[in-house]
């Protein structure tokens, strides 16, 4: 029994190192000099906007009928029926729905962009089975005609991960999916911790096994973990040590400064991994080397082991029915979301794809209905948990965004129809209170990429 | 009580209900046909095939009578690209009979020959109330993937029901990946191709040889070479659609589909004039390649304006072995984006039934194969859910093996 999700509290704490502490400078020049590569995200101008008289999701679980969402300066002021708000721009969400936005906590847009071609394969540095070093943001392209696709479908915060052909893959980023941004920084969610994105199972053994080289075998990839930590926990020490005027700090070391950030605490840990007993391998390294897994990613065995998953506190970022495509996916059901959620473990659902991306609302629909016939209640507001705050929890920003609480972050979506179907569509999308995306609305295509091609001459 | 239930389970695999007397009461019925859809209907099945269709049958003597109590009831999903049947597990180095690697055939590569109709995926796709499929393999050693095959998701040993029923060639940017990439050799590849299989055996016994293809390969061409057979031509960009509809105006005989087409949009005034039908997939909205540049979302919208003929399925790289399922999901997107309902409805039912030339499926009408599904909802939501599945009249279990898995661990039966 490690820990419960972790409290707001404890991850407010965590939040206000993070942006320093990950890039291993002093803490003491945060003031003066900003992180290396810290965000420039400034929130899109916007005017107080009062939802009308809309059926309201609120991310915790409620849904509220005929409901009002007043956001101001960014940040949700309330939701109950009746609000009013001198000056306010009043939308009418007569027979609509209103929900918090859409966080994917699995994504490769940007360093997987489109159009797929060698120079944009971008999210995999396949030189060694540790690339604890890179971060994704290096590689992310802002210009990604899916951030487009992505913001369409509700998506108003994402997590962009490296790939899984390494055991460690590098750090993840949290963006805004911000259209027409001109550099990675823009994009980036103020003050959201970094991750780092590990991987279990077929994919590091596949890939060095074919070199000849380590690791080959599920029992390669647990070796390459523990020797790793052990290295980095040394390190850590031997940091730790100097910061106490014990000694000389070690030399600069990008890949141990990830893992020690982890060890720290500053940096959350996202780990590709597929299968029940593979995944509890993972929990037992975690324990040797004293660190926390804030979630495991497709996570298709989630459902074998939810108790174990809820008394550790970490989330599970599933797909709604993928399955067949590899052995350690071939157990895949479509009850995994509802079975982990029903064990009181927090259960995610996310994309992993740029297709996916653009309709998660459809796949926790999926899992909602299959829940259902399983026998288990679940509402479609408490469905909604799994796309805005339990993936804000596994990405530790949840006292930021993810529910229409007030004073959280004004990141609200407005439905043509139910969410949790497949007619529903996106037809607003607030992030930071500023209206991001409007379908219908006649706009050349924000990505220069696509500019002066044929579908902007046409698509009208 | 979990023996209890994988005993009833094995009771209910090892005898399969004979075709029967069937009377589907009170739908409400998608016949796909000029009937439209009949409220309050009723669908008779006799012999494995639709007897009748319309309000108030009366049962005939030793009927069973299943009530539908106001639910859809619609024919079988028919998945118009598919693996399905050629994997139980597509990657982890594990047999994919959907890869065919090397230069020993390319378009003799045949699909039917492939098929296991005991995969698990296939009552995993079946009890999603897809009855049908075609499916074909990807072979590499030319432009031509091989020979595809339509098939019943019965699990019964004669579910390939159309031997080499079509061919997959690659006109667009894969096929020019396989002539020295570049398109300037793919379509003089294709013409010497359709040359060495119309002068089969003639310019092999001759010792001449094939230009671009080996005898075995040229066999298995000369009767789509003949027009005896449908291409189904992987093409995507309005340039290359163009290019094949310009080469079936010179060539009336050689019968063609696309599937693809993500800038089909662009060209369809001309494709409803070429007849050229378009197996597409309407999620397919991002420039994922430098032939999908102008995709859009609202392709089977303006498609359907048009009048071209098309059908819904997974696009090339997206078709797989497990996830035929989908393409009720792909249908409501459609359906989202401005597709009216009956016509999403039969692009995957009636469309592909048509598109494959499989002329005695996808409707609810008399004499029609009696692939017929009840579902708890409308079958293009995805929160829906087939309560009975019947292939030529035969009702289908609606356990899987994810089911079994499913039962294993609900929290609702054990106390882990």
């Amino acid at each position: 029994m490690r820990q419960i999700l972790r409290p707001v509290i404890a991850l407010a704490a965590t939040l206000s190192i993070a942006a320093c502490a990950t890039t291993g400078t002093d803490t003491d020049a945060e003031d003066e000099d900003p992180a290396p590569f810290a965000s420039t995200y400034t929130p899109r101008p916007s005017t107080p906007t009062l939802i009308r008289n809309g059926t309201v999701f609120d991310g915790n679980g409620a849904e509220i009928a005929n409901a009002d969402v007043l956001m101001r300066d960014g940040r949700i002021v309330s939701v109950g029926q009746n609000l009013s708000a001198e000056g306010a721009t009043v939308i009418d969400a007569t027979g609509k729905f209103v929900t918090p936005g859409i966080i994917d906590a699995h994504s490769h847009l940007g360093v997987y962009p489109s159009p797929s071609i060698n120079a944009t394969s971008d999210g995999n540095e396949l030189t060694q089975p540790n690339t604890a070093e890179v971060w994704a943001e290096h590689s992310v392209w802002p210009q990604d005609p899916g951030f487009l696709r992505a913001v369409a479908g509700g998506i108003t915060t994402l997590h962009v991960l490296p790939g899984s052909g390494n055991l460690f893959g590098g750090r993840g980023v949290t963006l805004r999916p911000v259209l027409g941004a001109r550099t990675v920084q823009e994009m980036k969610f103020p003050d959201a911790p970094q991750s780092l994105k590990m991987a279990c199972g077929e994919n590091p053994a596949r890939v060095y096994g074919s070199r000849n080289s380590s690791p080959a075998t599920g029992m390669g990839n647990v070796a390459g973990y523990r020797q790793a930590f052990a290295n980095a926990a040394r390190y850590a020490r031997r940091l730790e040590a100097a910061e106490n005027g014990e000694g000389e700090p070690p030399d600069r070391d990008l890949e141990m400064e990830t893992l020690a950030g982890v060890i720290n605490g500053d940096i959350i840990l996202q780990w590709h991994c597929y299968r029940a007993d593979e995944m509890a391998n993972a929990i037992q390294v975690a324990h040797e080397f004293d660190f926390e897994i804030a979630g495991f990613h497709h996570a298709v065995e989630s459902y074998k082991i939810a108790d174990l998953l809820r008394e550790e506190g970490i989330c599970s970022m599933m797909w709604a029915d993928w399955w067949g495509f590899k052995l350690e996916a071939y157990d895949g059901i479509r009850e995994n979301i509802a079975f982990v959620d029903a064990a009181g473990a927090c259960a995610v659902v996310h994309s992993d794809s740029e297709v996916g991306i653009q309709r998660l609302n459809q796949e926790a629909a999926k899992a909602m209905a299959d829940g259902r016939r399983a026998g288990l209640e679940i509402s479609r507001a408490h469905a909604w948990t799994w796309l805005s705050r339990n993936p804000a929890r596994a990405l530790h920003i949840a006292d930021e965004t993810g529910t229409l609480e007030a004073g959280r972050r004004a990141d609200v979506l407005i439905w043509s129809a139910d969410p949790l179907s497949s007619y529903g569509v996106a037809e607003r999308v607030y992030i930071d209170g500023a209206l991001m995306y409007e379908r219908g609305a006649q706009r050349d295509p924000p990505s220069d990429f696509e500019l002066g091609q044929t579908y902007t001459r046409s698509a009208q | 009580m979990r023996l209890f239930s994988a005993l009833l389970l094995a009771a209910a695999l090892a005898t399969p209900a004979a075709a029967e007397t069937v009377l589907i009461n009170n739908g409400r019925v998608v016949t796909n046909g000029a009937a439209g859809i009949i409220e309050n209907g009723d669908v008779l099945i006799v012999d494995g095939r639709i007897s009748a269709v319309g309000a108030n049958i009366s049962a005939p003597r030793g009927a069973r009578v299943v009530e539908a109590q106001g639910r859809f009831v619609t024919p079988g999903a028919f998945a118009a690209m598919s693996e399905v049947g050629l994997s139980e597990i597509s990657g982890s180095g594990a047999p994919n009979d959907a890869d065919v690697e090397g230069n020993l055939v390319s378009a003799a590569a045949d699909a039917g020959r492939a098929f296991n109709p005991n995969v698990t995926a296939i009552p995993v796709t079946r009890i999603e109330g897809v009855t049908r499929a075609a499916i074909a393999p990807s072979a590499d050693g030319s432009i031509f993937d091989g020979r595809g095959a339509l098939v019943s998701m019965s699990g019964a040993p004669d579910s390939v029901f159309r031997e080499r029923a079509f061919m997959v060639v690659e006109l667009g940017e894969t096929g020019a990946g396989r002539t020295g990439g570049s398109r300037a050799a793919l379509w003089p590849a294709f013409e010497a191709a359709l040359r060495d299989a119309r002068e089969y055996p003639g310019r092999y016994r001759s010792g001449q040889g094939g230009a671009v293809l080996n005898e075995l390969d040229a066999a298995a061409l000369q009767p789509f070479a003949n027009g005896q057979g449908m291409f189904l031509v992987h093409v995507e960009s309005a340039a290359d659609i163009r290019r094949l509809i310009a080469f079936k105006r010179n060539n009336p005989r050689l019968r063609f589909a696309i599937h693809g087409g993500a800038e089909a949009w662009q060209v369809a005034n001309e494709l409803r004039a070429s007849g050229i039908p378009v197996i597409l997939d309407p999620l397919v909205n991002l420039p994922s390649s430098f032939e999908r540049l102008s995709a859009r979302l609202d392709n089977a919208v303006l498609l359907n304006r048009a009048g071209v003929k098309f059908a819904i399925a997974p696009a090339p790289g997206s078709v797989d072995a497990h996830q035929a399922r989908l393409v009720l999901q792909l249908a409501g997107n459609a359906v989202a984006n401005g597709l009216p309902w009956d016509v999403a409805f039969a692009a995957v039912s009636r469309g592909p039934a048509e598109i494959f030339g499989a002329g005695n499926l996808g409707r609810l009408e008399r004499n029609y194969l009696a692939d017929v599904v009840i579902w708890d909802g409308d079958p293009l939501q995805v929160t829906s859910a087939p309560t009975a599945v019947f292939i030529e009249g035969v009702e289908q279990s609606l356990t899987s093996r994810q089911t079994q898995l499913r039962d294993r661990y609900n929290p609702r039966n054990s106390r882990r």
